[in-house]
């Protein structure tokens, strides 16, 4: 599903961001990135999505090589990927419903399912009667869920994750990383970008750290957790 | 992109233009001002020259004989002239016709009576004359030698002074109106890539979140283009219903407090002008609120 051959990538500062890295995720996984600010977690991100190309080596996603995909292919690639933010990067001059549909409209879906796909979304993330409420009115963990919502409703292969729980509470982080099981359950691939290593250790998924922009340690699912 | 998100992608490109409600009423502003200074020096170039047509349908020279010609002479130097390229009539009038419209002219129905002494007597005897009129004010010099060479000819009387004068008054607005209009047209395509601009960085993280999203560029830029051409055609449509109500208006004035240019000016009518100037105005300012947002899009919105 993810494979990232020899992949390193220097800003034109000639800051390095990350170095020769290696990294196969399968389709179903649900797979943990941890690492210290700085140590290249986002940069990783960035080049999934294909925001960065890679100073060298080769990244394939869902089969497609990202260096020969042309610019007018580049959004079906995007559409198989769903993307969440710590800072959840919803429109607040729209209300929850507008901010789920907009993803529906942005990938030119038929009309007549948008509504029902929506409130359906909207009903998984527990937030269906909340439709009509401006987001600034939510709290963090209820403005993350609409942005799972909207990450979701276009149904990716892949869900990336980056520090969904950096603006939450405790109990709020939780129900956020309760929806990405339910989303991984379903057969999307979830990558999740953290610096919360109690929930890494408490979930026991797969566990890759990142330190100055090597990938140090590749702990399986169920692996021993205390290393990191 | 596909049919059925042109009106969402039009929903947003109003959107766009109450956002920036301020650069976009300037740049509507600016492209009413440059459309009606476009359509001022049309509305006078168009006169002008649909002056100098309706002067030069009537110019005409006028010739006049050697005294004691015989009549046969007059008819053949009428024939010589209606040879002549670009004379559209002759007409001839006598010498006693010469002298009905004189004394009708200078002492009216009222006072003819004072022209009584001269009933056997034509004061005008050598006033019979040929009217030459003819296609082109530009053929009048060689038109006027062609007829003085002719044989029992005696004078020719022209009027070059105001064809003359009309032709260059046409060039001189047509070259003033070109500058203006470059001027305006430039202020006004800087003003709608500006706004548009604006618009782009207002609306930079939605673009980045429909990008991440999946959007194509076409569905990410329509809104803009939208918004370029709405501007286009509202600083179009403004100025044209300006110009149609005024220009009746002003044509009435100018002809009632002047009312003796009425026998020397006749106005285009407005629906003649308009058939050609609205359909450039829409074109302009359409073209130059695509040209802008094409112009930022192509500046802010290119995909790395």
């Amino acid at each position: 599903m993810i494979d990232l051959e020899n992949v390193s990538k220097t800003y034109s500062t000639g800051v390095p961001a990350l170095n020769d890295i290696n990294l196969h995720i399968d389709e179903g996984e649900f797979v943990f990135i941890v690492g210290v600010s700085g140590s290249g977690k986002s940069t990783l991100i960035k080049l999934l999505l294909k925001e960065l190309n890679p100073t060298s080596g080769k990244i394939v996603i869902n089969g497609k090589n990202l260096a020969k995909i042309k610019k007018n292919k580049l959004p079906y690639l995007r559409r198989d990927i769903g993307v969440v933010f710590q800072d959840f990067r919803l429109f607040e001059d729209r209300n929850v419903y507008e901010n789920v549909a907009f993803a529906q409209k942005a990938i030119e879906a038929p009309g007549k399912r948008i509504r029902s796909k929506v409130l359906a979304m909207l009903s998984m993330v527990g937030l269906l009667e909340k439709y009509k409420t401006n987001p600034k009115q939510l709290s963090g963990g209820e403005q993350q869920r609409v942005a799972i919502a909207r990450a979701l409703i276009n149904q990716p292969a892949i869900l990336l994750a980056d520090e969904p729980t950096g603006n939450l509470d405790e109990a709020n982080s939780w129900e956020i990383m309760k929806l990405l099981e339910n989303a991984n359950e379903q057969g999307t691939t979830v990558v999740v970008v953290t610096h919360n290593l109690e929930i890494v250790r408490a979930m026991r998924k797969r566990t890759i750290s990142i330190e100055n922009g090597r990938i140090v340690r590749d702990i399986e699912e169920g692996g021993n957790f205390y290393e990191i | 992109m596909k049919f059925k998100s042109l009106g969402y992608c039009f929903v947003q490109g109003l959107k766009n233009i109450g956002r920036n409600r301020i650069f976009s009423l300037a740049s509507v502003v600016t492209m009413s001002l440059c459309i009606f200074v476009l359509g001022l020096f049309y509305s006078i170039t168009t006169n002008v020259s649909f002056m100098v047509d309706q002067m030069s349908e009537s110019l005409c020279v006028k010739v006049f004989f050697e005294k004691g010609i015989a009549e046969e002479r007059i008819e053949s130097i009428g024939n010589s002239i209606n040879e002549y390229d670009g004379v559209t009539m002759v007409h001839f009038t006598s010498a006693d016709e010469a002298w009905e419209q004189y004394k009708l002219e200078y002492f009216g129905e009222e006072y003819m009576d004072l022209a009584d002494g001269y009933a056997d007597d034509n004061p005008l005897k050598d006033a019979a004359s040929y009217e030459v009129y003819f296609s082109n004010a530009d053929m009048q010099d060689d038109l006027v030698k062609y007829i003085s060479d002719i044989d029992g000819v005696r004078r020719v009387n022209s009027s070059e002074v105001t064809a003359d004068s009309l032709s260059e008054i046409s060039s001189l607005v047509s070259v003033v109106s070109i500058v203006v209009l470059v001027m305006l047209t430039a202020i006004a395509l800087f003003l709608i890539s500006n706004t548009i601009s604006i618009g782009i960085a207002v609306r930079d993280e939605e673009i980045k979140i429909m990008r991440l999203l999946g959007a194509h560029n076409t569905f990410i830029r329509a809104p803009f283009v939208v918004e370029g051409i709405v501007i286009g055609m509202a600083g179009a449509v403004i100025p044209v219903i300006i110009l149609y109500a005024v220009y009746g208006n002003v044509v009435n004035y100018i002809l009632t407090k002047f009312s003796f240019l009425s026998n020397i000016l006749s106005f285009m009518p407005v629906t003649e002008l308009f058939k050609v100037f609205v359909p450039m105005a829409l074109i302009l300012s359409i073209g130059l609120g695509l040209l802008g947002s094409f112009l930022s899009l192509n500046r802010h919105l290119k995909e790395k």
